[in-house]
C-alpha cells in the first residue's frame, strides 16, 4: 500500500486539507474508489476506509493481479466533515458539482480540478455518493443514461439492484458524469445510509467492491456471488407522497414486500398528537426509498417502491 | 386583498408544524381590463441570502400604488420565490440542501421543492417579460448588471439594455445552467432577463433606485406605464472573452486597495492577502488585463481559489 497527497489545499485558520490516496498494486491504471465528497458522508468515508483496510491485506497475500493498479481515495471534503457541513464549510458549495474541476478557478473547482487529475485513466470508477432527500435505500448501484453506461458490468457488483437515471443538466457535474466522459467506466453505489453507519450494508458495499474488481480480473478474492441485480429505470419507481403535513412514523422499511392497500406510514398532529393519516401503499412491490427523517412536509415523496416486484 | 392590487398566493405547502410555506406574489392592474394588456413578472428571492431585489420590490409596489393612473398593464411581484431561505438567511431551500436556481423547471409530481419550482413556472407562464433579480452573493459585489445566455441574446438585449443597467454581460451556454428560472422561462417562451446587481445580506439603495427606473423605462416601452421616465443608461455590453478574472492563490484576509467599477491596468494591484497571525503578505493581487473592474470581492476573509474581481477588459470612460 503506498500512500500518496494527491491534492492539498492550504488554510488559514485551520490545518491545510490533504486529499490522500491510497494505491495498492503496480501496473495500468485498473480501479479507481472515491468515498466521501460531502462532509457529512460518514458512511461513505467508513466503506472506504474498510475498503483500504481489506485492500491492504489482499495485497500483503499477493491477490491483487499483477499488471493492476487500485487507487483509493476515502475523503476528498474532511474539512466540512471536520465542522459538520455537508458542503464546502466556507461557501456552501457542492464539490460534486464542480467536476471536472478547473484548476485556476474557486475554491472548490480547484479541489474536484485536483482530484480529478488523480482519478482519469481508470478503466474503472466507483464512487460513493449520498442522495440529496434524508433517507434510506436498498443498496444498490446507479448509473446515469449517458449513452455509454453499462447496466451489465454493473451487475458484477451482485447489488440487488442496478438503476437508471435519466440525465439531468444538473448532473453533467457529477463525478460519475465526467468520468464517463473522459473514457471511465462510473458507477455510483448507494448503501443504506450517509451520516451514521450502517454495519451491514457497510459490508455489503465492501464485498460488492471487492466482488466487482475479482471479476473484472483485477483480483484474486473468493466470496459470495451476490444477486444477479435487478435492472430498474429511477422513472419507473412510484413515488408515495404524504398529503398531509406532520410527525412521520414509518412502518416499513427499505427492502420490504408491500401489498397494495398496506399501511406504510402515519402522519400524526405534532401538537394533538391524533392520526392525520395513513400513507397506504399504490401497488404491491419492494420498498427501494423510505423517508427517514421524523419531521415531514405536505407533498413529501416518503417512499419509492418497485412495482409489482416480489422478494 | 388589497386597495390597489391583489395579493395572491402562487404556490403552498404545509409544513410540519402549523404553519405553511407560501409563495406569494402582488397583481397590480388598471381597474378595467380590455384584455390586452401587456405582463411583466419582477421576481427575486430566489436565493435566501440576495435582498437587493426586496427594496426594488418595495419602491416598484410604492410607486405604482402612488400613480396607479399610469399602469395600462399587469404587473406581478414576487419578492420570495425561496420565503423560506430569506426568512433563515439561507441561500439555498431549508431542509433540501439544494439551490433553488438549479430544479427548475420543476416537476408538480416531484419532491417538495421541484413541486413548488413548477408552480413558479406554469404561473410566470404566458408573461411578456420576467425580470429575475439577484444579489450576488456575500462574498462579492456587483455592478448593476445582465447576463443573458448567448443562446438568446438576441431577443433579450432589447429589453436588458434599457434597464438602466451599468454593463450587459453575454455569457456561453452551459448545460448546467439549464436548471436555472431564467433557462426554463426563457424556453417556454417567456423573455426573461437576469439581473444581479450589489452583494448579498445588504441592500444598496442606489442600486436599487437605478433598477427600479430602468425598470418603469422597459415598463413604458412595452405599453404597461405611461408616467414619466428617465432616459435609461447605455449599458457596456460584452461577451466572455473581454472578462478577465482574479482568483486568491493563497488563504488569508483581503484588502483591496481600488475602488469598485474603476479602471485598472493590467498587472495594477486590486488588493492584498494579509496572515494576521504572522503579519506577511501572502499575496499581491494583480488585474489579469486592462479595463472595468465590475466585480470586487466583499467578504476579506478568502481560500485559495476565492475570487477576488473580474475585470472587464477593454477602455471606458
Amino acid at each position: 500500500m503506498r500512500k500518496e497527497c494527491v491534492f492539498s489545499l492550504k488554510n488559514s485558520y485551520r490545518d491545510d486539507m490533504n486529499v490522500y490516496g491510497y494505491s495498492f498494486g503496480k501496473g495500468d491504471k485498473s480501479a479507481c474508489i472515491v468515498g466521501a465528497i460531502r462532509g457529512n458522508e460518514v458512511q461513505q468515508l467508513y466503506v472506504c476506509s474498510q475498503l483500504v483496510n481489506a485492500l491492504k491485506e489482499l495485497e500483503e497475500k499477493g491477490a491483487i493481479v499483477r499488471g493492476n493498479e487500485i487507487l483509493v481515495i476515502p475523503s476528498v471534503n474532511h474539512s466540512s466533515m471536520n465542522v459538520g457541513k455537508r458542503f464546502w464549510a466556507t461557501d456552501n458549495t457542492d464539490i460534486n458539482r464542480m467536476f471536472p474541476g478547473y484548476d485556476a478557478g474557486e475554491t472548490t473547482q480547484r479541489i474536484a480540478a485536483g482530484v480529478f487529475q488523480a482519478i482519469q485513466g481508470y478503466s474503472y470508477g466507483i464512487h460513493f455518493p449520498s442522495f440529496y432527500i434524508e433517507g434510506d435505500f436498498v443498496p444498490h448501484v446507479r448509473m446515469m443514461e449517458t449513452g455509454f453506461q453499462s447496466p451489465s458490468l454493473a451487475n458484477l457488483f451482485g447489488l440487488p439492484y442496478v438503476v437508471i437515471r435519466r440525465l439531468r443538466p444538473i448532473d453533467t457535474t457529477t463525478l460519475n458524469y465526467n468520468w464517463q466522459l473522459w473514457n471511465t467506466n462510473a458507477f455510483s453505489v448507494y448503501t443504506s445510509a450517509t451520516d451514521w453507519i450502517d454495519e451491514p450494508s457497510a459490508r455489503q458495499a465492501v464485498a460488492s467492491v471487492l466482488r466487482f474488481l475479482t471479476r473484472m480480473g483485477i483480483l484474486r478474492y473468493t466470496s459470495h456471488s451476490g444477486y444477479i441485480a435487478s435492472v430498474l429505470r429511477e422513472d419507473d419507481l412510484t413515488n408515495v407522497k404524504t398529503d398531509t403535513a406532520g410527525i412521520y412514523r414509518r412502518h416499513v422499511d427499505p427492502g420490504t414486500e408491500v401489498h397494495r392497500g398496506d399501511v406504510l406510514a402515519t402522519v400524526t398532529d405534532p401538537l394533538e398528537g391524533c392520526v392525520l393519516t395513513q400513507i397506504l401503499s399504490p401497488t404491491d412491490g419492494i420498498v427501494f426509498f423510505a423517508h427517514g427523517a421524523p419531521l415531514v412536509m405536505e407533498g413529501t415523496i416518503i417512499f419509492k417502491i418497485i412495482r409489482r416486484l416480489h422478494e | 386583498m388589497k386597495k390597489d392590487g391583489i395579493i395572491k398566493t402562487v404556490v403552498s405547502v404545509g409544513l410540519p408544524v402549523d404553519e405553511r410555506l407560501r409563495v406569494m406574489k402582488h397583481v397590480l392592474q388598471p381597474d378595467t381590463l380590455s384584455g390586452d394588456e401587456k405582463r411583466i413578472c419582477i421576481v427575486t428571492g430566489t436565493h435566501g441570502d440576495e435582498l437587493e431585489g426586496q427594496y426594488v420590490c418595495y419602491e416598484l409596489n410604492r410607486i405604482i400604488q402612488e400613480h396607479k393612473e399610469c399602469l395600462k398593464g399587469i404587473v406581478e411581484i414576487y419578492p420570495a420565490l425561496n420565503p423560506l431561505g430569506v426568512d433563515t438567511i439561507s441561500r439555498g431551500i431549508p431542509m433540501f440542501d439544494l439551490d433553488m436556481n438549479r430544479i427548475f423547471p420543476g416537476n408538480e409530481e416531484g419532491s417538495v421543492a421541484e413541486h413548488v419550482a413548477a408552480k413558479i413556472i406554469q404561473d410566470i407562464s404566458g408573461a411578456d417579460l420576467c425580470i429575475d433579480i439577484h444579489a450576488s452573493n456575500i462574498f462579492l459585489r456587483e455592478i448593476p448588471q445582465a447576463r443573458i445566455n448567448v443562446n438568446v441574446a438576441d431577443r433579450l438585449l432589447g429589453f436588458a439594455s434599457r434597464l438602466n443597467l451599468d454593463f450587459v454581460w453575454i455569457h456561453a451556454a452551459a448545460t448546467v445552467l439549464e436548471s436555472t428560472l431564467a433557462h426554463s422561462l426563457n424556453s417556454i417562451g417567456v423573455p426573461t432577463v437576469v439581473v444581479e446587481m450589489g452583494v448579498g445580506m445588504r441592500i444598496t439603495e442606489s442600486y436599487c433606485h437605478q433598477l427600479t427606473d430602468g425598470i418603469f423605462c422597459v415598463m413604458k416601452d412595452m405599453g404597461i406605464w405611461d408616467g414619466e421616465v428617465i432616459e435609461p443608461k447605455k449599458p457596456i455590453i460584452s461577451e466572455d472573452g473581454e472578462v478577465g478574472f482574479a482568483n486568491a492563490n493563497a488563504p488569508g484576509i483581503f484588502v483591496p486597495c481600488v475602488e469598485h467599477w474603476r479602471n485598472v491596468e493590467e498587472g495594477q494591484l486590486i488588493g492584498r492577502i494579509l496572515n494576521p497571525l504572522d503579519g506577511t503578505v501572502q499575496e499581491m493581487v494583480k488585474s489579469p488585463i486592462h479595463g472595468m473592474l465590475f466585480t470586487l470581492r466583499e467578504y476579506p476573509v478568502v481560500s485559495c481559489g476565492s475570487l477576488i474581481a473580474r475585470v472587464l477588459g477593454g477602455d471606458f470612460t
